[in-house]
């Protein structure tokens, strides 16, 4: 790992990463006539109505038909058009999955699936509106870039990124201000992750709005215990990167993964799997939603019932710390409650 | 494409024999296929390349093109030998057909040239052909695009958000044919989910609707010619077909759905179309 300066995190101004998504569109729509967003009645929950009322010929209305909607922009991206699909990340990826897989997948669409209100956005709307399940999915789908931004520069960052790219994408953000995570200059590439903040005891890595609090975490941590962590932005889950992985883990120090996603399938299960079939054997937790139907709550009473808070992050990792490297099936016990 | 001043309906006749000949060619070969819907729909595609669409393997990177997007995916072994006669691919190829490490697979796929779409999943081609006409219609070109649709595959809920959308959209550069060989793999389309009467259906969803003999290469010529069937409208063509077509004993029989022919019953089938080719000389 390069040399990096420890950073803090920079309150600064705080946009909702959907805000910086429709503005970023807006400014490659100035330049691009074949920039489309296609939309399922999600004009106004996507933010995009400013978006439409500047670009009326580039903003095509699906009505609420996410099959459809998939299909439809399959179809135009088939014809050159740059198609940013827009629909609550929840649907996107449960209702249209099969549209993903062989429209947009299998026959090499390059469509930018953006999935807006991801997680528990949707807070107590309950179930039906939470996509803990579309890292999982996703990520067993070939040919298809798997995004979750962590804050607006990653997120302008990551539309600019896919625009650019002739490739299928898939990315979600959420709908709360995001505080950016460093005010140094970490560039953003799509498969390399960002590390936000540098220390040699533990390392924490997030994705997209569970990276803050990873952040937060960490600060915590270093003031109250004098644990230094390093904090990753792994907002690509796939391709993960495996060679800051590697790297990282090879300095023995635990790891804590934390997502805004059920634990099953997601960031945490690909950084598991890639690490166990490399030899490494670092001490390692998996935060995220557990296999059950969540709290009923806002997003951040239920990200806070479940650990992906500063608070729920840092206890994790200090029992991490304290456990044997090869923990006796008692301790292993205690650590999972 | 052969321009339609150089193809005449004798010869549409006469190549759809041949392609009948080949379908169970490679079918065998492969020993797997889907042989009765193949059958019913290769006249279609015959015109289709032959007589009406814009495409060719001299244009298939044009933006221009005609788009042909086959939802029914499972009938590809007509979609094959009709694109090996237009030259997208030497014919031969075709005797790797569902073998290992073969790019000829039982659906379309664009790793063959010449196929706009991967298919099998049925459902999905009417959306993706909204698609391509809808960016016809924003770039002011004038390519229309087909899809080829089986009755059966109608159920799926998928080609009602599409249909509704296309006339939504007024989408008059599109066409979808759908191949009414009445059979699917359980039965009778009527007895497993009746589909009927689909052209009160689809003319509810605002399309224009005509049907055909889809099995009549001069009927086909004539439905197309007709196109768009109404201005601002997407049209429907409804292709009555006979499951099997052109071999007496395959002719609306369910077990030929995916049934492939024994040697005894190739020499059989093939003996049939000769003699067919030979009454059109």
């Amino acid at each position: 790992m390069g040399e990096l300066t420890p950073t803090v995190a920079a309150p600064g101004v705080a946009q909702a990463n959907l805000d910086v998504f429709s503005g970023t569109l807006q400014e490659l729509a100035a330049t691009d006539r074949d920039l489309l967003v296609v939309t399922s009645d999600s004009r106004g929950s996507g933010k995009l109505v400013p978006f439409a009322e500047r670009f009326p010929r580039q903003l095509v209305e699906i009505g609420i038909a996410e099959q459809n909607l998939v299909g439809v922009a399959a179809g135009l991206a088939s014809t050159g058009k740059r198609v940013f699909a827009v629909s609550p990340a929840c649907f996107l990826t449960a209702r249209s999955f099969e549209q993903i897989k062989t429209d947009v997948a299998y026959s090499d669409n390059p469509v930018k699936l953006i999935g807006i209100s991801a997680g528990v956005s949707y807070g107590a709307l309950g179930s039906t509106h939470h996509s803990l399940h579309d890292f999982a999915a996703l990520r067993a789908v070939n040919n298809i870039t798997v995004v979750a931004p962590a804050d607006n520069f990653e997120t302008e960052q990551a539309i600019r990124a896919a625009a650019a790219l002739d490739k299928p994408v898939y990315l979600r953000f959420g709908k709360k201000p995001m505080p950016l995570l460093t005010k140094e200059d970490v560039p953003f590439a799509f498969g390399k992750g960002r590390v936000v903040r540098q220390g040699a005891d533990l390392i924490l890595i997030g994705t997209g709005e569970t990276t803050y609090p990873a952040l937060q975490a960490a600060q915590k941590l270093a003031a109250e215990h004098g644990i230094e962590a390093t904090v990753v932005s792994m907002h690509t889950i796939k391709p993960l990167d495996y060679d800051l992985l590697a790297e990282l883990a090879a300095t023995g120090a635990p790891i804590v993964t934390a997502e805004e996603h059920s634990i099953f399938g997601g960031l945490g299960e690909a950084c598991a799997s890639f690490l166990l079939q490399n030899g490494f054997r670092n001490r390692f937790k998996i935060m995220g939603i557990p296999d059950e139907y969540t709290v009923t709550g806002s997003q951040l009473e239920i990200m806070n019932h479940y650990g992906l808070s500063e608070a729920g992050i840092a206890e994790a990792a200090l029992k991490l710390l304290k456990l044997s490297v090869m923990p006796s099936a008692a301790e292993a016990s205690r650590v999972q409650q | 494409m052969i321009s339609e001043a150089t193809i005449s309906t004798a010869e549409l006749a006469r190549k759809s024999v041949q392609y009948r000949r080949n379908i169970l060619k490679y079918i065998v070969g492969a020993k797997a296929g889907h042989t009765g819907g193949s059958l019913s729909c290769v006249d279609i595609l015959n015109v289709l390349y032959n007589y009406t669409m814009n495409v060719s393997p001299d244009n298939f990177t044009s933006p221009d093109r005609d788009r042909y997007i086959q939802s029914k995916g499972h009938t590809v072994e007509a979609l094959f030998v009709v694109l090996a006669d237009q030259g997208f691919f030497p014919e031969s190829d075709l005797e790797t057909l569902c073998r290992y490490q073969s790019h000829y697979i039982g659906h379309p796929t664009r790793k063959v040239h010449g196929v706009e779409q991967n298919t099998g999943s049925l459902g999905h081609g009417l959306p993706l052909s909204v698609g391509t006409a809808l960016a016809a219609k924003l770039d002011g070109r004038s390519y229309r695009t087909f899809t080829l649709l089986g009755d059966g595959e109608l159920p799926e809920g998928s080609n009602w958000e599409g249909a509704l959308l296309a006339s939504h959209y007024k989408l008059d550069n599109l066409c979808a044919i759908i191949d009414k060989n009445g059979l699917q793999i359980s039965g009778p389309t009527a007895t497993v989910c009746n589909t009927d009467p689909m052209d009160q259906k689809f003319e509810a969803f605002g399309w224009a609707v005509r049907h055909v003999d889809g099995n009549d290469v001069a009927a086909l010529q004539a439905a197309f010619d007709a196109l768009p069937l109404a201005a601002g409208k997407p049209s429907l063509i409804i292709a009555h077909t006979v499951k099997g077509k052109g071999v007496s004993f395959m002719e609306n029989q369910l077990k030929w759905h995916h049934g492939v022919p024994s040697a005894e019953q190739y020499e059989a089938a093939v003996q049939e179309l000769d003699a067919a080719e030979a009454a059109l000389a």
